[in-house]
């Protein structure tokens, strides 16, 4: 058994304000591989403002990100981390092959082909589908699906089980699950209580 | 996956997407045929006028045919959240927003290019000036593109946005259109017309290498 490296995420006194209001502060937490880090919290308790912080989209207001004791800026972590927030980053007139190739363009191919991906989300026989065909469930597994053909070791997940059925929650666990087992990490915010077995599930309540 | 792969990737995605919404796309080039087909109507029977002021016609309007086709640039990618994607990239931001100025470019900026002799002969511009016309079009068009890109990038986010992009970008449009203009006008008359056009190369070898960073910049600042 090949002995697979551990990372470590580590956010530090991290806050954020927005619009004169503290949304969260002095918040720290340390992620290692294996491990998901479930953001819980009321409407407009932050939740998606720290993921956008741990995306880069936003600079928190104090504290700071590090990757395997890097800042993150210094390191690599933009190359190994992947995002999928509530907009679903697909083009609506491209099909489902078209926008997985440009995913893939765009990134580093990893564990799995296009075709392996789209198996695993139950899309397989949708790849000449445009997407706008898709019901919302469908569009939710495809941007899914960008996480498995791209290389990447962490998942930032803003509410993914919106609009999925409950075979979707289920194999959307399945997958988060494999991602941890192969030394991956998952940071989400979810409604849903979720069911994950031999994981190593952290809480934040931010409110 | 390598650099140019993913340049080449947004490219083609991007002419795809303008193929799959002909109609959206075709809507510069609509706009430009029909201001300068409007402009003998208003003048009337006067075709010396007409021939006179013939490359500044061509020329205005190609600039307010750029300026309307320049919200599409980065609008449904920052709707859909694929910008998010593009900029989450570990590929450099600003060559894939490089390669998403040429896309567009290739689908407002040439059929542009196409029509614009057709348009010159239309209000009785000298023959011997519309090569130059073209020359300034094809080295025009793409600064439009690239200096728009980065009104756009800043004022995406915003939900009326509009009429900051004229104010900002407008007068950035302005050097190119008086040299592209003069140089026009000059090539009519059978004077030289390197001055102007080395000019024209500069700005536009400038606003390729210096554009698409400040607009990747601001586009990372529109989707804070």
């Amino acid at each position: 058994m090949e002995t697979k490296p551990t990372y470590l995420l580590q956010g530090t006194d991290l806050s954020c304000i927005r619009d004169d209001r503290v949304l969260f502060e002095g918040l720290s937490f340390e992620l290692v591989s294996g491990q998901v880090l479930l953001l819980e919290g009321k409407n407009g308790s932050g939740k998606t403002s720290l993921l956008r912080i741990l995306c880069g989209f936003r600079e928190p207001d104090a504290g700071q990100v590090f990757w395997c004791g890097d800042a993150t800026n210094d390191s690599q972590y933009y190359a190994d981390m992947a995002y999928v927030g509530h907009l679903d980053g697909v083009k609506k007139e491209l099909t489902v092959l078209e926008n997985l190739k440009v995913s893939l363009a765009l990134g580093r191919a990893g564990q799995y082909s296009i075709q392996q991906a789209l198996t695993k989300v139950h899309l397989v026989d949708y790849d000449d589908v445009l997407v706008q065909a898709l019901s919302a469930g469908q569009k939710r597994r495809l941007s899914l699906a960008r996480l498995l053909i791209t290389q990447n070791i962490v998942w930032i997940l803003d509410e993914p089980f919106t609009s999925l059925d409950k075979q979707g929650i289920a194999l959307i666990e399945t997958l988060m699950s494999e991602h941890c087992a192969n030394g991956g990490m998952i940071v989400l915010t979810s409604h849903h209580d979720i069911d994950l077995h031999s994981v190593d599930v952290q809480r934040i309540n931010l409110s | 996956m390598s650099l140019s792969h993913a340049f080449f990737a947004i490219i083609r995605r991007d002419l795809l997407l303008a193929l799959r919404r002909r109609s959206e796309a075709a809507n510069p080039l609509l706009f430009f045929i029909l201001v300068i087909t409007l402009f003998p109507l208003g003048i009337g029977a006067q075709p010396n006028l007409l021939q006179a002021i013939a490359p500044g016609i061509i020329w205005v309007s190609a600039l307010l045919a750029a300026m309307l086709s320049l919200d599409s640039l980065f609008r449904s990618d920052f709707d859909d959240g694929s910008l998010e994607q593009i900029l989450l990239s570990p590929h450099p931001a600003s060559i894939l927003v490089l390669a998403k100025i040429i896309a567009h470019w290739l689908v407002t900026g040439l059929p542009l290019l196409m029509v614009a002799p057709l348009l010159a002969v239309f209000l009785g511009m000298p023959t011997q000036s519309l090569g130059i016309l073209l020359l300034t079009l094809l080295l025009g068009t793409p600064v439009l593109s690239l200096i728009g890109a980065i009104g756009v990038a800043l004022t995406v986010g915003l939900r009326r946005g509009g009429m900051i992009l004229s104010l900002l970008v407008l007068p950035l449009y302005v050097p190119v259109l008086i040299f592209a203009g003069n140089a026009v006008e000059m090539a009519g008359s059978g004077l030289p017309v390197n001055a102007q056009i080395n000019i024209l190369i500069s700005i536009l070898f400038m606003a390729l290498v210096l554009a698409p960073w400040p607009a990747a910049a601001a586009l990372k600042m529109s989707i804070n």
